[in-house]
């Protein structure tokens, strides 16, 4: 195949990119946008005595009410940072370091990204209570959970949006309800969610808001967090100095990287609708063609509470990172351990339920912006194949196709 | 990470791939590993009157480098007596492959299924007082 897709990114020597979730392209639209602030525009947003710095921060002032207009918010409600990471570590830290005295309890959930559980594990340390919520088999947390969780100690309760592996779309609406009446403050790490699907902060309770430039569209080392003012959420900060920022982040403003951002929220608002509904169709395309061709794979977390760009597929009795290497064509990932340098599988999926022997044959599949139907179907063709020669060459399968139940042999775990 | 030309070799072109009758009294399996963990290779040999090995055969579930390895091994071992098949050490299966550091279990299970498969020969034979083909 020699197509180039629309960003020019896919040719003979360089893989299809099936890894949306992982980072997505700039768009163009963003770059073109960012140019003058690099060169021309260069001032400081900062800069209150002339034209330069007058210029750069109106850029930034109109970022901040794009990024604001695509959650509902306020434009003051909006702080930027360097990315979800780091609005995660800010919002967490922040509130339990301001109200800690008298709250030191927190509820997030085990699947959430690193970067919250890691932030959570941190504040363990330092004498927090966490509570770790369980999802069911379909990645979504149980809200009587939630309710049973929530204390007179709670301060803040941290659930993501969307799930970085799996897709799924938690009940965001339904968990700012039961923290709104509880007097909870919730936090939702949006990073996959942003530009993906409709996000309301007051119409879904949000009081805080983890937002990524680089997983919609715009340019790496961007972020947000939204943070309410009526009821009003206070934070002490991670990052001090000069007070930019309403004192929650200091340090100069990127302003290309915060203009890109605007302009990446401003397409989202624009075209999310319409977007949405495309990859809609890709996914079902790539699912059946998946299906028609291939006996025993599943699907990993909900497919109806899911973003369309994504799948997590297990293809029964194939190692998922020997299957990599067999479709290098394409840049896929996989819930494997091998991928990583721990040796166990993915804790998402484990999370879910999922054997770990299944959970070794997983491949998470991106579809964003620029993945055409051409694309899809290659790809199909090339998991597909690859899978049924790797399953003719898989002891497990010869097994399966025999009737031999796989749990009944006695393995000697290495 | 970069793949030796040889890994991908064995991996992109296995050699040996498929099944014996596990029950032949020629035949040795060994099966080792876990689903698991990632990884199961079953390989099996067909030894001669003279206890020579005449024919390998490997089926394994597992990354690149353990199924490069588990075919790189059918090939060692034939025409070695069980002795000599036994003496093959997973440095050496690391070292042709040029297996990375975290790949070298995939070598280890490799020698270790050697070494099941001429066990169980060895067993089966034994027991059926077949002592000739040792
Ligand atoms: C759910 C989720 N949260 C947080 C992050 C971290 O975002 P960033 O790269 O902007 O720090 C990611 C991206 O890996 C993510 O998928």
């Amino acid at each position: 195949m020699t197509t180039k897709s629309k960003t020019g990114h896919w040719t003979q020597s360089t893989p299809l990119y099936l890894d949306y979730q992982a980072t997505t392209p700039t768009d163009p639209r963003v770059v073109d946008a960012m140019m003058p602030y690099w060169t021309d525009k260069f001032g400081n947003p900062h800069s209150r005595n002339h034209h330069y710095g007058w210029e750069a921060e109106d850029a930034v002032e109109k970022a901040r009410e794009s990024v604001a207009s695509l959650i509902g918010a306020n434009p003051k409600e909006i702080i930027f940072t360097s990315g979800a990471t780091e609005s995660n570590n800010l919002a967490i830290k922040g509130v339990a370091r301001f109200y800690g005295d008298k709250k030191n309890h927190i509820i997030t959930c085990v699947t959430e990204h690193k970067c919250v559980l890691e932030t959570c594990r941190y504040l363990e340390h330092d004498g927090f209570d966490v509570t770790y919520l369980h999802v069911k088999e379909n990645g979504l947390i149980d809200l009587d959970e939630l309710k049973a969780a929530i204390t007179d100690k709670t301060a803040i309760v941290s659930i993501m949006a969307v799930n970085n592996e799996i897709g799924v779309i938690q009940p965001l609406k339904e968990i700012g309800a039961i923290c709104r009446e509880a007097g909870v403050f919730f936090h939702t790490d949006a990073a996959q969610a942003t530009g993906k699907i409709p996000l309301d902060v007051n119409e879904m309770n949000i009081d805080l808001m983890s937002i990524s430039g680089h997983k919609f569209y715009g340019p790496m080392g961007i972020g947000a967090l939204f943070v309410r003012r009526k009821p009003r959420v206070r934070l002490v900060p991670i990052i001090h100095g000069g007070g930019q920022e309403r004192g929650m982040r200091s340090g100069t403003l990127p302003t290309p990287l915060v203009v890109g951002l605007g302009v990446a929220a401003e397409i989202a608002a624009k075209e999310m609708t319409a977007e949405a509904e495309r990859l809609h169709g890709l996914r079902k395309r790539m699912l059946d063609g998946l299906q028609s061709r291939l006996p025993e794979i599943y699907v990993n977390g909900d497919l109806e509470n899911r973003i369309p760009g994504n799948l997590n597929i297990s293809f029964a009795y194939v190692e998922g990172e020997g299957l990599m290497m067999g479709i290098k064509e394409l840049a896929v990932s996989s819930g494997s351990a091998c991928t990583s340098a721990s040796l166990e599988p993915s804790y998402v999926l484990r999370a879910l339920g999922v054997e770990e022997e299944m959970a070794h044959t997983s491949l998470r599949l991106g579809l964003g912006r620029f993945t055409t139907e051409e694309e899809v179907d290659y790809a199909v063709e090339r998991i597909a194949s690859e899978v049924t020669r790797l399953r003719e060459m898989s002891p497990l399968w010869d097994m399966a196709q025999a009737g031999i139940d796989i749990k009944s042999i006695k393995w000697a775990e290495h | 990470m970069a793949y030796s030309k040889e890994l991908i070799d064995h991996y992109e072109n296995p050699r040996n791939v498929g099944s014996m009758d596990e029950s032949e009294n020629n035949i040795g399996t060994g099966l080792v590993g876990a689903p698991a963990c990632g990884d199961v290779m079953k390989l099996q040999i067909k030894v001669g009157a003279d206890g020579i090995i005449e024919d390998a055969k490997f089926k394994t579930f597992g990354c690149g480098s353990a199924i490069a390895s588990s075919s790189l091994v059918t090939e060692w071992v034939k025409g070695k007596t069980l002795d000599e098949a036994a003496t093959i050490k997973n440095t050496d299966i690391a070292q042709e492959l040029a297996l990375p550091p975290v790949k070298i279990h995939c070598s280890v299970l490799a020698e270790d299924a050697i070494k099941a498969a001429v066990s169980d020969y060895k067993e089966k034979t034994g027991k059926k007082g077949n002592a000739a083909a040792e």
